[in-house]
């Protein structure tokens, strides 16, 4: 993503309807993530985990016009550290206010959609036991102290990540598939293992609803990371090409290393390979050739195949592998920057294999360090104080028995008659009810 | 009287019921079942992570019957589930006391 400047350039319709569509294929994500999650959880705890995604795009919308958008794009204030709150509650922006050829209100609405699918991402650690309340306090904080921060050092005007040290990520590995991907590590420590961990079996209950929700986001990543060249041109042509072709080789990657592994190509399998070739295409996909990110999908596939496995051997329990997939996929798309990136495509920058050194796979090394350091240390302090004053864990009676009940009072399936009780509404009993709905 | 049951593989069902119908039992209660016998289930693999399935999708099938149809039926169902791989099921016969028909009050073979 380039720099973002309030522009006085004129308004490029063109490039508005792009970011327009843009805008909704990625607000798509975040419904197809909770389907993609919700597929993978057991039966009993389907429905918190969908709620976890759709309340973060009501919380972080909130969050994000009343300060996150002012301190991540307004001007710098401190050392490329973080903006300014000239435009808290989008004040002094209007319909004409541009940012580049495009209205701020939508570049703004587009960024929103990519904090909204960041928060909801990290949901997936801490699946089947965090308490709703904490989750509705924990996005909101994180938003303002760690997504609007970083998203300012890389995309930011003066951000210290993309001016002083010249790192490149085009469409959020750092700020996006980083900074979930370390949380969820960081707030998987602090909550601690699901019960039965590493003794049940906590298979997927529904591998359909994780193949559509795989879907989803597949093509909701053509806006997400089209729609980050800010404009209808060449760039966002070529980030949709490479788009579409990580995932691709991500899924093969992944399905080949099952093939050798476990004997069986599986359509969990399949859905995690794509969701990974995307993943580390994000921030590469603006500055590689097609060639560049039919490798960067292939090897996110293979290692993050074997990534997801870690959990098990170091004991910390990342539910659905946001640790494997987002964090690891995000690191290798990041430093193969430093390898594939042409000045074809960057107008400037050159990874080692176009000719271009070492330097800007150093730049790239320094940048997922800084992030993944800062985001896990202050992720980890948001779990513990969260921990400390309301609790983070549901209990263990609420965890056991589902979260589906215990939280939301509902079933995500009528597994049929036994053992429901007949529907009766608050006051009334049910008689009155068929007396009420047969009366003349 | 006899009870026969007989535990499946679901995708037999429809041989099964033929199969009775044919040799003129009058009803039959299906029900969903999960067991297992000397197969022990089968593994299943979600990204990577292997799961043992010890209790598999089975079919119950329960007949009342005279003593005399006990073994035709008993052949019948064993012809028509058959598959000659593991897990093919069970089938066995209990004697019953006495069976009524709710609807008549008919006891014994009358009622069947």
């Amino acid at each position: 993503m380039t720099p973002v400047t309030l522009a006085s350039a004129g308004l490029d319709t063109g490039d508005t309807a792009w970011l327009l569509a843009a805008t909704a294929l990625v607000l798509l994500m975040t419904p197809g993530l909770a389907l993609f999650y919700g597929g993978m959880v057991r039966t009993k705890s389907v429905l918190n985990m969908l709620m976890m995604s759709f309340v973060s795009i009501a919380l972080v919308t909130v969050v994000w016009l009343v300060a996150g958008y002012s301190l991540a794009f307004g001007d710098d204030t401190f050392a490329g550290l973080i903006g300014g709150l000239g435009h808290v509650g989008m004040v002094g922006i209007g319909p004409d206010d541009l940012t580049g050829s495009v209205p701020t209100l939508l570049f703004t609405t587009f960024q929103l959609t990519f904090a909204i699918l960041t928060a909801a991402l990290i949901s997936g650690a801490i699946a089947d036991r965090m308490k709703f309340a904490a989750w509705l306090v924990f996005v909101p904080v994180w938003t303002l102290l760690v997504y609007v921060p970083v998203a300012h050092w890389v995309w930011g005007p003066g951000g210290w990540i993309v001016d002083a040290l010249g790192a490149l990520d085009f469409a959020g590995g750092l700020v996006v598939e980083i900074t979930c991907g370390a949380s969820g590590l960081a707030l998987a420590l602090v909550i601690g293992p699901r019960i039965g961990f590493k003794k049940d079996a906590m298979r997927p209950h529904n591998l359909p609803m994780v193949m559509l929700g795989a879907g989803l986001l597949w093509f909701g990543w053509l806006g997400f990371n089209g729609g980050s060249a800010l404009g209808a041109n060449g760039l966002a042509a070529a980030s949709v090409l490479n788009t579409l072709v990580a995932g691709c080789t991500g899924l093969l990657g992944w399905l080949f290393v099952e093939q050798r592994r476990d004997g069986h190509p599986t359509t969990f399998g399949a859905a995690s390979g794509v969701v990974a070739g995307l993943v580390a295409i994000t921030p590469a996909c603006g500055t590689v050739g097609v060639l560049g990110a039919t490798v960067v999908g292939l090897v996110a596939g293979v290692v993050c195949s074997y990534a997801v496995a870690w959990k098990f051997r170091l004991d910390y329990d990342d539910s659905l592998d946001v640790v494997g997939v987002h964090f690891v996929g995000g690191v290798v798309g990041t430093l193969l920057i430093g390898l594939f990136a042409t000045s074809a495509m960057t107008g400037g920058a050159e990874g080692l294999l176009y000719g271009g050194g070492a330097g800007q796979l150093a730049r790239q090394a320094v940048a997922v360090l800084a992030v993944a350091a800062y985001t896990f240390l202050v992720t980890y302090g948001i779990g513990k104080v969260i921990d400390r004053t309301m609790g983070v864990r549901a209990s263990e009676e609420e965890e056991l028995t589902g979260l589906d009940q215990t939280v939301h009072a509902e079933s995500a399936y009528d597994h049929g008659g036994l053992g429901h009780a007949a529907a009766q509404a608050p006051g009334q009993s049910v008689l009155r009810l068929q007396d009420r709905s047969t009366a003349p | 009287m006899k009870l026969i049951t007989a535990v499946v593989k679901p995708h037999r069902l429809d041989e099964v019921k033929t199969a009775l119908q044919d040799l003129g039992v009058n009803g039959m209660t299906v029900t969903e079942a999960s067991g297992y016998g000397r197969q022990h289930g089968h593994t299943e693999v979600y990204r990577g992570a292997e799961y043992r399935v010890d209790l598999v999708p089975k079919i119950r099938v329960e007949v009342l019957v005279e003593d005399a149809d006990a073994e035709p039926v008993l052949d019948a169902v064993v012809r028509a589930a058959r598959t000659g791989k593991i897990g093919d099921g069970k089938v066995w016969a209990v004697p019953v006391e006495t069976a009524v028909r709710v609807r008549t009050g008919e006891r014994g073979p009358e009622a069947l």
